[in-house]
């Protein structure tokens, strides 16, 4: 008996909510640097910052042990040019990184002008996460095959033990890839937080940045919160934050009861930080771009968001008959492609119809060479995400990659539709301190605009910590605005006021419909008015029908106000950009031209006394990038030694 | 024999059971419930009881809680019937799919 339903069969009545329920109850935090959201990024800022001797207050949704995207685990720490094994040199890739869209690979073949790349996110990653991959070995990640359980493996270097993945790597070219367990990762940081001392509140949902004196656009000086499981109001106040949130992967879809959240990213990740910035009046960029989520109609479990289930690096896909299909073998020849070029896609598509290829496909694990379908199936899909549980399900279920082959979904379960789409990609505009538009606010991983991967978020977090830590110890603190906080507290709690009206699942449906039909494939100046129209609406009618049961509830409504601002964001952005970007995804019918060179740059929106304000960056607006993380680094000092 | 005493409830969410507990491994430690990105399960009121499935339409199928029960085949991972996975066995070519 362990479904609700059963209980309130045996007992007649529903169990009592399990936390002491704590509304009306206020706590007050003082810290120098607080850091929103406990992820990879957050974790990194909050222990860097520790590091400095300073006070540190560590903000998560959910539970820091394993929250945020890289929480269950990662397979590899990307771009890591620094690594001895390294055939490329860290500069030069940071620039390679920053022309040619594609960051986590397969990397466009030529460098564009029109790359929306992020400089300095990318500088930073190739100068400092080979430091950041040693420091998270001293905390306990594991990073290198200690226990020779590959030697041989192709990658493997026996010296140092490295495990090199082929990813962007065609033939052993740059080495620029390692494999790594990341199931041991999040446990160890938080491990880390605590010895340093880091203030951790779990489970609290911060809702948005206190401003002095309340104005938009000034100074950052605390966040307001609440505990999703009590309810008890959080006022921080600080005098530097990191914004460390994640991406929006719930704008453009709800799906629950069809088979549980599965778009690569959980329910939680809904925005925050980023309408959280925006209503600050901090400057935010490429909020017009959107990714299609690539699920199927089937909306099953793939290993890896839009990869296909049995894609994975280096296995081979054949067809029902065994015949191997054109796919890249995903392995070192191909550098880990796990896509086909369009062309060749669309020839399989064709041939699937003549009868040149039977459906369904499968991944070849059993014609893979023992070794490396032991990095594939333990190693690599062992560690990645949320692919552990999977893994150990096929093999309790029977599945033996020596002797079966795993179905691939391509194809027969039917394609996404161009209305499911991402938000990622956007953000807050950075200097070389990571610092937003606004003073006292830092921005570190998936919440920067172009942001990379794992490392990308661990490298740019800890560098985002020291330069919040910094700036700390050279501000006085600010006061926060009474007003500022009543209007957050009464705009938290109405929907726990209301019994009846709308919840949060019909709000975010009706929102996310909004989205499908006015901000996805057609865009014109007039569907983007309606939809601005339309989220007007349901703030000014809707809105204010909200209701939650419980704090859990109250925090998924209050997560469908970020979702809401962030689609109002993207629609100003979308309306603002008067030309298509392919890069962006980004097609205006309006205005078809596809990257005019006058309109490669940044467009950016900010919020100025409640009015939107437009306006542009030159696509390299960072200057010479070693120049400049040189000159903003003088006193850097590599690998902690404390 | 069906039962003739039922009450009237509404359609209840459903897939509602993303693990199986076993409460004879069980020992309510709640390990999981602190685990979850999502807050999917809430303590059982009964110390010592497995959690309760609260928000299962809510799971994201991350498996921490699976993945770091201390007391292993407490907590078993259940996955909706419409995303079990098939293979096929290489050498005999019979369609195999997941049927625990």
């Amino acid at each position: 008996m362990t479904k609700w339903h059963d209980y309130l069969k045996k007992n007649g009545k529903a169990p009592p909510w399990p936390y002491a329920v704590e509304y009306d109850k206020e706590q007050e935090i003082e810290t120098d640097v607080l850091v929103i959201g406990g992820g990879i990024a957050g974790c990194w800022a909050a222990i860097s910052a520790a590091r400095k001797g300073i006070r540190v207050t560590l903000v998560e949704k959910g539970n820091t042990i394993r929250s945020g995207a890289g929480g269950p685990g990662c397979d590899h720490w990307c771009n890591v040019p620094a690594n001895p094994h390294s055939k490329v040199d860290p500069d030069e890739w940071a620039k390679v990184l920053t022309e040619r869209p594609g960051v986590l690979g397969p990397l466009q073949k030529d460098p564009t002008k029109c790359s929306y790349g992020n400089g300095i996110g990318n500088q930073i990653q190739c100068r400092e996460d080979y430091d950041t991959l040693l420091e998270m070995e001293q905390m306990g990640g594991k990073i290198r095959d200690t226990n020779d359980e590959y030697v041989g493996a192709e990658g493997r270097y026996d010296d140092t033990k490295f495990m090199l993945s082929p990813r962007v790597s065609p033939d052993h070219s740059t080495e620029v890839v390692i494999r790594i367990w990341g199931t041991t990762f999040k446990p160890a940081l938080k491990e880390e937080c605590k010895r340093l001392g880091v203030n951790i509140y779990d489970r609290v949902m911060v809702t948005s940045l206190l401003t002095e004196g309340g104005i938009q656009g000034a100074r950052v000086v605390g966040a307001i919160g609440f505990n999703n499981r009590t309810g008890e109001f959080m006022v921080f106040k600080s005098k530097a934050a990191v914004l460390a949130t994640a991406g929006n992967y719930s704008l453009w879809m709800l799906n629950t009861e069809l088979a549980g959240y599965n778009t690569f990213r959980s329910r939680t990740m809904t925005g925050d930080g980023a309408a959280m910035a925006w209503k600050a009046g901090a400057e935010l960029t490429l909020m017009e771009r959107s990714g299609i989520l690539n699920l199927g109609t089937g909306f099953k479990h793939t290993w890896y968001g839009g990869a296909g289930d049995a894609s994975y690096e280096n296995i081979q896909l054949v067809d029902a008959n065994g015949k191997k299909l054109p796919w890249p073998v995903q392995g070192w020849p191909d550098g880990g492609a796990m896509r086909p070029a369009p062309e060749i896609h669309e020839s399989i598509r064709k041939g699937i119809d003549t009868g040149e290829w039977a459906l369904p496909f499968y991944g070849d694990f059993p014609a893979m060479p023992d070794i490396e379908r032991k990095v594939t199936w333990k190693l690599m899909l062992g560690e990645e995400s949320t692919t552990k549980i999977i893994t150990n399900t096929y093999n309790r279920a029977g599945f033996d990659p020596a002797k079966h082959l795993l179905q691939n979904y391509q194809f027969i379960e039917g394609t996404s539709p161009s209305q499911w789409r991402t938000t990622s990609g956007s953000g807050p505009i950075v200097d070389w301190d990571l610092k937003t538009t606004l003073d006292g606010l830092y921005v570190a991983g998936e919440q920067m605009f172009s942001a990379g991967d794992h490392s990308y978020a661990a490298s740019t977090g800890r560098y985002a910590g020291r330069k919040a830590a910094a700036y700390a110890g050279q501000v006085n603190r600010a006061t926060v605005s009474k007003e500022q906080v009543a209007l957050e507290k009464a705009r938290i709690y109405a929907p726990i006021k209301r019994s009846d009206g709308i919840d949060w699942k019909e709000l975010q449906a009706g929102i996310s419909r909004t989205m499908q039909y006015f901000c996805s494939e057609f865009k014109t100046e007039s569907l983007l008015d309606m939809g601005l129209d339309s989220l007007k609406e349901i703030e000014e009618v809707f809105v204010p029908r909200l209701y939650a049961f419980d704090p859990h509830k109250l925090m998924r409504s209050i997560e469908d106000l970020s979702l809401l601002a962030h689609g109002q964001a993207i629609l100003h952005a979308s309306l603002a950009r008067k030309a298509s970007s392919q890069t962006l995804n980004f097609f205006r019918i309006d205005y078809p031209e596809v990257d005019p060179p006058e309109w490669c740059k940044f467009v950016t929106i900010k919020l100025e006394n409640g009015k939107v304000k437009t306006g542009e960056l030159p696509m390299n607006y960072w200057g010479d990038m070693k120049a400049n993380y040189e000159a903003h680094n003088k006193d850097y000092t590599g690998v902690y030694k404390g | 024999m069906a039962q003739k005493n039922i009450n009237a409830i509404p359609n209840i969410i459903s897939p509602n059971t993303p693990v199986i507990f076993n409460p004879d491994i069980c020992d309510g430690c709640n390990q999981c419930v602190e685990v979850c990105q999502v807050d999917v399960y809430i303590p059982n009121p009964e110390k010592g009881k497995p959690p309760i499935i609260l928000h299962p339409d809510e799971c994201w199928y991350g498996g921490c809680c699976v993945n770091d029960c201390p007391r292993p085949g407490a907590i078993t991972f259940n996955w909706p019937l419409q995303q079990r996975a098939y293979w096929k066995d290489k050498a005999t070519g019979k369609v195999l799919r997941d049927s625990y």
